[in-house]
């Protein structure tokens, strides 16, 4: 082995293993995330870009139904992210209790996260069928007039987030449990000498020390919620008119009829929104922790 | 009493969870098993003959045999994007875990951008274009990688963290290159991890159908999710058929998971945890 160099000042690190990955991540992600900031300033049909400037946004927030997609965005992301992170800690309370078959409930809960979003979508939106869906069948066996899941503009948003909720809690779930068990059991064995009841065990033990997990939770599903696409095109298709759609529908929607300035200036809000939510919300949850 | 109790709960959780999280999965199988007028019912009842094979074939012979050329399209996208994702995270995790550099500020805010930000699909669709890659595997293959480098790299690099440097060190003693130090000595170590990431990255790359939409339409590119999504309209009457392949969708990732579970669960949570 002949080495050419001194050793010393060679590392055995090599920076080159960062090449590949970055010529890929660089060409295929970065490139067009930064050039969208251009073409969403612009007329464009792929092959010519004609400079408007911000006529794309003026555009944009001057047609209500493309202001819905932003407000539907919002509500579809908090609900989501809400419920994820409330059903998530009660699940996983329940899942790290001394519970019967808690192995098994908890493989139960998980795999819908593994499932195609687009199968489950389409079974929820059969099984909700206004008239012979299953779901509102066994609502009128018990008496109760099921309403119009996806039918009703004033609903169908909220059905496909309770869909969402479905299909990724077992995620959530799976966070808090983690964080649950890195609880050390010795503050709920001096909680229970002390005489804390269940509920004073868990608002002044799990609820404070499970919130490492609880950011992941809210941080992930806030995220996903905000670009979410699928389930909603599977399921509406961002109707009944436009009352479900979010701003990645409308970025699709907007590409397929080719207007592709408008659709990219959807991104650029899209990109804004995720920057202006998350950005501050994790340096806030950052510095609480540092002071704590 | 203090006995009965787990039980209580547990059964009670138990028969909530199969009404919320099984019937759904049992009415997809009833659905796939009846005849067509049967099946847009759309009710619960059992079939009255069950047709579980023949929708089987007429599915897989739908449209000259379309979702044949599916599986075979999702296979081979997930299988190379997911060789490609490997190595390269692993190599990009290696050197950022293990080298102060000043390129390792770039590196993790590209991270923590490729985890949050969507991707900027139309001028994406005009690269692609522009490089001759728009409507071809290869640029699908890509682009998966490029979407998913983050969540990989994330993993590999909070795993390589408990690999001690004296390994490094005493393979360079031994007189290996630094590239042989990877291959031949850190790459094997991470076994633990490269199988958390196959798994986790597959199922997703699998079920993937937004990227598809965009980046590879075409009759001769469709991938399984595409033919679900086109079941979907152009099979409004035969709900047996639609549901089969729903059936079929969901299979893959059940084998896996049955396999996997455990390392799924690794993953999952490893690469919530704070990125």
């Amino acid at each position: 082995m002949t080495e050419t160099r001194p050793r010393s000042h060679t590392s055995p690190y090599p920076l080159w293993f960062f090449i590949p990955a970055a010529i890929i991540y660089g060409v295929l992600f970065l490139a067009p995330t930064v050039s969208s900031l251009w073409f969403s300033l612009t007329r464009w049909d792929l092959s010519t870009a004609e400079f408007i400037g911000l006529e794309n946004f003026r555009q944009f927030f001057s047609e209500p139904f493309l202001v819905q997609g932003l407000v539907n965005t919002l509500i579809y992301a908090v609900t989501t992210s809400g419920l994820k992170t409330v059903c998530g800690l009660l699940l996983a309370v329940l899942l790290t209790g001394n519970i019967f078959a808690r192995g098994f409930l908890r493989t139960l809960v998980f795999f819908p996260v593994l499932v195609s979003t687009i199968g489950i979508g389409i079974t929820f939106t059969v099984m909700m069928h206004p008239t012979r869906g299953i779901i509102n069948v066994a609502l009128e066996t018990l008496g109760i007039p099921g309403p119009g899941w996806l039918t009703n503009p004033a609903l169908a948003l909220f059905s496909v987030a309770l869909v969402d909720l479905w299909k990724g809690v077992g995620l959530a779930t799976l966070i808090f449990i983690a964080g649950i068990a890195a609880i050390s059991p010795d503050y709920y064995e001096a909680a229970r000498i002390d005489g804390a009841t269940r509920l004073q065990q868990f608002s002044r033990i799990t609820l404070p020390l499970v919130r490492p997990a609880m950011i992941t939770v809210v941080t992930l599903s806030l995220i996903g919620g905000l670009r979410s696409f699928d389930l909603i095109w599977a399921m509406t298709r961002g109707g009944p008119g436009f009352s479900s759609d979010v701003i990645a529908s409308v970025i699709y929607k907007q590409y397929q009829a080719g207007f592709y300035g408008l659709s990219t200036a959807g991104n650029v809000i899209l990109f804004a929104l995720i920057a202006i939510i998350i950005l501050p919300l994790t340096l806030w949850f950052n510095r609480r922790e540092v002071e704590e | 009493m203090r006995k009965i109790r787990p039980y209580v709960t547990g059964l009670i959780a138990l028969a909530i969870a199969m009404v919320i999280f099984v019937l759904p999965f049992v009415f997809v199988l009833l659905q796939a098993a009846k005849s067509k007028p049967e099946a847009s019912r759309l009710n619960f009842g059992l079939p009255e003959k069950w047709l579980l094979w023949d929708n089987l074939v007429a599915v897989f012979k739908a449209r000259d045999y379309q979702l044949v050329l599916a599986y075979f399209n999702s296979t081979l996208i997930t299988v190379v994007s997911v060789t490609i994702l490997i190595l390269l995270s692993a190599m990009v995790g290696y050197v950022m875990q293990r080298r102060k550099t000043g390129w390792n500020s770039v590196a993790s805010v590209a991270l923590f951008m490729g985890l949050m930000m969507p991707p900027a699909v139309v001028p994406t669709i005009g690269l692609l274009q522009e490089l001759g890659l728009f409507k071809t595997i290869s640029g699908m293959i890509l682009i998966q990688v490029a979407y998913n480098l983050s969540f990989s790299t994330l993993l590999f690099r909070s795993f390589i963290a408990t690999i001690p440097r004296d390994l490094d060190e005493a393979a360079r003693i031994d007189g290996a290159k630094p590239w042989q130090i990877f291959f031949r000595v850190i790459l094997p170590l991470l076994k633990p991890v490269t199988v958390t990431n196959i798994v986790v990255q597959s199922i997703a790359i699998f079920n993937d159908f937004t990227n598809p939409l965009y980046y590879l339409p075409g009759k001769e590119n469709v991938t399984v999710q595409l033919t679900l999504y086109n079941f979907q309209s152009m099979y409004t009457s035969q709900y047996n058929l639609l549901f089969m392949n729903i059936l079929l969708v969901t299979i893959p990732p059940l084998i896996v998971f049955i396999f996997f579970n455990r390392q799924i669960v690794a993953g999952m949570t490893a690469g919530a945890v704070k990125g």
